[in-house]
């Protein structure tokens, strides 16, 4: 029976101070006992000496200094894992709330993770196909890798996430895969919304999820994404699945995060995040990829809402810099209409050039690639251009550009949350697009693929 | 010393109390588990440790051993080839021992134990050496001849010297000091990272790092021995950049630190550089690199010490009398790094939270490159080339990182977000970028590769900044408005950016140009603009200049392949004068 402590002497938000402790390891995890027997976990942030610094999982409500007791565990936070997570609903700290039994664990993990040595890493580049053309196409998704929706409120981003999942597919392959999803601080309509999706494939029976609600603790998320992503790692590296995190929304752990920072009264870093977020972040990003010897993969979808849209703002900052690109949605492409409303310039996917070509998708598609960014790029100047000077201010070359940035819109990207693309599908409508603009303008594709695929006029 | 225990654990940072025989920077043991620290603060008995590894599980009371030495590396054969965390422990041999993931307590030497280097000595018994010679040799790899030198402190009479198979640990060589002292000298040396190996002189740097990037050689160019910074939001390029200067700079050594970055564009580089060959020596890429890698998962206080760990191993292969070339990606997350202990430490912070002496810290590391001839008799000249990526938060440049670097590099490769979303890439903002050493080494280039150089450059650099000026008025007054001369400017500036500066690293052919390539191809775009003026004043319609059909010839020129680019060369300019004439004929007529 661990020692028991009836020293607290300081609570304020999220942190308690208990004195007079001895014995107690950094970062171990603590159970507060309150008077009427209710339970709260809490883990060690700093000892200084016999003061020990604990930060709570759950609300402060109802702690008493004189009544209230605190035990340590003596080991770290852990999750009990199995197969038979599969299916199942866990909370943010992941403890059954589905009325189930609780999960008999094959083994217990620190839920903190341990990184992994780079060179035991393996270098991402299979294909996912998402049936997306916008991803598939131009910002590929490649098994094992990091990719997060950069959203704003009132974006649909649940539905790009949801659609993803239910369509992504390696060709080729029966393996065995797996959901991992973890909402922290979304509403419950939203995570339903999740639910349902997974009901109508049938992947639910293959999800593990971790749900903190807008209503439960916002402290609670802290621990959450690592919980999600220990059952992946579990699932990925010791059992060989395929797995597939959605982590939503990480703006609400990150502000999580700023609350205990704020509390220890730290210096703080850009708009009150603390220095270390990006360390924080990586920590988890980073958790996502593949291993050497290990067959399973972990690709992660982190999604985020980027405050006032803006994409300097710390938290998609710094998860652009940690992750290997991005997929950023527009508000002007919502209000035009277009579904999915990615904008494609922005967006970024780090790994495509080693997932995509001969044998793995199509031999022409990096030089269509490479034209078809340049092309909208253009054409989305020429469109500016018109708006201020009228048609009659552009060349010849520059109208066509236009038109082209127009149908490209409408029919590259705007494929409806339904429609499930072959890769195929959306390279051949790259070329008809493309064909719009005589052949000497597209320098980035070869002569080989121009005569195979350019439709003359 | 054994009453030295922990009294305060938070995060990477503890304190232990009963230290007074330590020193500042000594490496400690801290715990049990034996993990790396290094003593970065003394209040009486009570020392600041930074501790490399994660402290998670750490108690007070648990003992703290100091080594009483400096965080070192071990410099010698097996250095080449190898991938180390940012106290250099070497991370494929813990792979070995330990499985897929970075354990605690780990301890494996830098260098393998085991492993077999034939010597060649250089000096003879009886002769006298001093501090810095090469007393002789080891083929490490195919390309790189690893010259044994005697340390910079030791000197003396050589009493003994054997050739032959010798491992990391065995004394090849005894030398007797003035003293009489005995040293046995084997064929690695330690060196304290934090501080800069000595060497006798320090020189300017005045040849270029040829890179194979048109952007860099031609417009923003790079000394050996020259600092470089490259700033700019992330889906910018930094790293791809940085990859590619790794892959194609004429460096002899290349030391690639990925700092507080993505763990799997390490495992890219060690997936890929074995197997490109270096076009200068034919050989493996890998025979020549070293990385360093502390990935942003690792320990935050290692991304700290690899940046020394870095630049200490590349001095070391400078001292040899090699032209070094060392990337950092990211010297951010290494300010951040500092930032965090700093807070730990509760000093009063500066701008932003970063420390106060965040810009002296950085020109020291950036002071440690440079062209110099290095300690010992035959006055070696080696140089080492530093280029530092920067993230700056929301890509603007205005924050302190950015700004301390800033005051201190010479050359500025601006990265650029609006460029990057077109997929021009290298996205190096051509208005923005400078280089201070373009006129030094536009001389070399002059010399070397062709006399027009330097007049071409700035005949395309002029062309830029019209295209700049002639925008903003296109966006006024729209492209019809234009005078043809000025209609031309600009299709000349579209052709430099598209045909010239825009350079595809993904493409065989395209990812490295060597110089005279570089030189043809500028030719090729200014030709075609002082062509087609001249057509122009003849009475020829900009219309028919636009669209001239070799055009798509000068666009496909970067992927001739270099053996074929004189032949095509030739051809193009002939069909330039050809069509213009021609055309401007007709027009005559």
């Amino acid at each position: 029976m661990p020692k028991e402590y009836r020293t607290i002497s300081e609570v304020a938000g999220p942190l308690m101070l208990v004195k007079s402790v001895e014995g107690v390891a950094y970062n171990e995890l603590g159970e507060i006992e309150l008077k009427n027997g209710e339970r709260r976990r809490c883990k060690v942030l700093e000892i200084n000496g016999t003061d020990v610094l604990v930060q709570l999982f759950e609300s402060s409500a109802g702690i008493n200094l004189a009544d209230s007791k605190i035990r340590f565990l003596g080991k770290q936070m852990e999750l009990a894992v199995s197969e038979d997570m599969l299916g199942r609903v866990f909370d943010g700290l992941g403890r059954p709330i589905d009325g189930g039994p609780s999960i008999i664990p094959e083994k217990r993990m620190d839920v903190g993770g341990v990184p992994m040595n780079p060179a035991a890493r393996r270098y991402p580049q299979e294909f996912i196909q998402t049936g997306i053309s916008a991803i598939d196409g131009l910002n590929t998704l490649v098994r094992g890798q990091k990719l997060p929706i950069f959203s704003a409120s009132g974006l649909p981003h649940a539905e790009l996430a949801a659609q993803i999942a239910r369509q992504a597919k390696v060709r080729g392959t029966d393996e065995e895969f797996a959901v991992v999803f973890a909402a922290m601080g979304i509403t419950f309509e939203e995570s339903d919304y999740f639910v349902q999706s997974f009901k109508e494939t049938g992947a639910i029976d293959r999800t593990v999820m971790f749900s903190n609600l807008a209503n439960d603790p916002a402290i609670e998320r802290i621990a959450t994404p690592k919980m999600a992503l220990t059952a992946a790692e579990y699932l990925a590296f010791d059992k060989g699945m395929h797995v597939l995190v959605i982590l939503t929304d990480i703006t609400n752990y990150a502000d999580a995060l700023r609350e205990v920072s704020a509390a220890r009264k730290e210096v703080p870093g850009r708009r009150g995040y603390p220095g270390y977020m990006y360390t924080d972040l990586a920590s988890i990003y980073e958790r996502a990829g593949r291993q050497e010897g290990k067959k399973g993969s972990i690709t992660l979808i982190p999604i985020l809402t980027m405050p006032e849209d803006d994409k300097t703002h710390p938290i998609p900052d710094l998860t652009g810099y940690i992750t290997e690109g991005q997929i950023i949605l527009s508000r002007e492409l919502h209000r035009k209409g277009v579904v999915p409303p990615i904008d494609v310039l922005p967006s970024l996917s780090r790994l495509k050039d080693k997932g995509i070509g001969e044998g793995k998708t199509r031999a022409d598609h990096s030089g269509t690639m490479n034209q078809l960014f340049s092309a909208y790029a253009r054409g989305k100047d020429c469109k500016e251009l018109m708006v201020i000077l009228g048609e009659a201010a552009l060349t010849d070359i520059d109208k066509l550009y236009a038109e082209f940035a127009d149908a490209f819109e409408k029919e590259y990207v705007s494929q409806g949350s339904e429609t499930d693309r072959s890769v195929e599908e959306t390279l051949d409508i790259g070329w008809k697009l493309l064909s719009i603009l005589p052949r000497s303008e597209l320098r980035r594709i070869s002569d080989e693929f121009l005569d195979k695929y350019y439709i003359e006029k | 010393m054994n009453d030295a225990v922990i009294t305060k654990i938070s995060g990477p940072l503890v304190v232990a109390s009963g230290m007074k025989q330590a020193n500042m920077f000594d490496v400690v043991r801290v715990s049990e588990l034996g993990l790396l620290g290094e003593i970065i603060e003394m209040h009486g008995d009570k020392a600041s440790i930074q501790v490399y590894e994660e402290t998670s599980g750490l108690k007070t009371g648990e003992k703290v051993v100091s080594t009483y030495e400096p965080l070192s590396v071990e410099l010698g054969p097996g250095l080449i080839g190898n991938i180390f965390d940012g106290i250099q422990r070497p991370l494929t041999e813990i792979m070995k021992v330990a499985g897929n993931n970075l354990t605690r307590g780990i301890n494996v030497p830098a260098l393998d134990r085991e492993r077999q280097w034939v010597f060649e000595p250089n000096v003879e018994i009886g002769e006298r050496v001093y501090g810095g010679d090469v007393i002789g040799y080891v083929q490490e790899t195919d390309v790189v001849r690893h010259k044994i030198m005697l340390s910079p402190k030791l000197g003396g009479i050589i009493k003994e010297i054997t050739g032959g198979t010798c491992t990391a640990e065995d004394v090849v060589a005894i030398v007797i000091d003035e003293k009489g002292v005995e040293h046995g000298v084997g064929i690695t040396q330690k060196w304290p990272v934090r501080v800069p190996r000595p060497y006798k002189k320090k020189l300017s740097p005045d040849r270029p790092l040829v890179t194979g990037q048109r952007v860099v050689d031609s417009l923003f160019p790079i000394a050996k021995g020259g600092v470089a910074a490259i700033p700019g939001p992330f889906g910018s390029g930094k790293t791809v950049t940085q990859h590619q200067l790794a892959k194609w700079a004429d460096a002899d050594i290349v030391v690639y630190i990925g700092c507080g970055e993505r763990g799997n564009e390490m495992t890219d580089v060690l997936n890929e550089f074995p197997e490109l060959i270096d076009p200068h020596t034919g050989k493996s890429l890998m025979e020549r690199t070293v990385l360093i890698a502390n990935t942003s998962d690792m320990p935050v206080a290692a991304r700290e010490a690899s940046i020394y760990t870095g630049i200490t191993i590349a001095e070391y292969f400078r001292d040899m009398g090699y032209n070094v070339a060392l990337m950092a990606d990211s010297t951010s997350r290494w300010a951040e790094a500092l930032r965090e202990m700093s807070g730990r430490l509760e000093e009063m912070p500066g701008e932003e939270g970063y420390p106060a002496y965040l810009g002296s810290r950085l020109a020291q590391f950036y002071e440690r490159a440079g062209r110099v001839i290095s300690l010992g008799r035959d006055g070696r000249e080696g140089s080492l080339s530093v280029i530092g990526a920067v993230s700056p938060a929301g890509g603007d440049i205005s924050e302190p990182v950015s700004q301390a670097t800033l005051r201190i590099v010479k050359v500025f490769w601006g990265l650029d977000s609006a460029l990057a979303y077109k997929r021009h890439f290298p996205a190096i903002n051509w208005l923005t970028s400078y280089s201070l050493y373009a006129n030094s080494l536009g001389k070399w280039f002059n010399e070397n590769i062709n006399e027009e150089w330097t007049s071409l450059r700035g005949k395309i650099i002029s062309l830029l900044s019209d295209e700049a000026q002639l925008e903003e008025m296109v966006k006024l007054v729209g492209m019809d408005a234009l005078s043809w001369g000025d209609r031309l400017k600009m299709e000349a500036a579209r052709s430099i950016r598209e045909d010239f500066l825009h350079q595809l690293a993904f493409h065989e052919v395209d990812t490295y140009t060597s110089a005279s390539k570089q030189y043809m191809m500028m030719k090729l775009v200014t030709e075609y603009y002082e062509k087609s003026k001249e057509a122009l004043d003849k009475g020829m319609d900009i219309e028919t200049i636009v669209k001239l059909p070799v055009r798509e010839k000068i666009g496909r020129f970067k992927y001739v392949k270099e053996e074929d680019t004189e032949k095509d060369f030739g051809e193009i300019i002939n069909m330039l004068t050809e069509e213009l004439s021609l055309e401007g004929g007709e027009a005559d007529a």
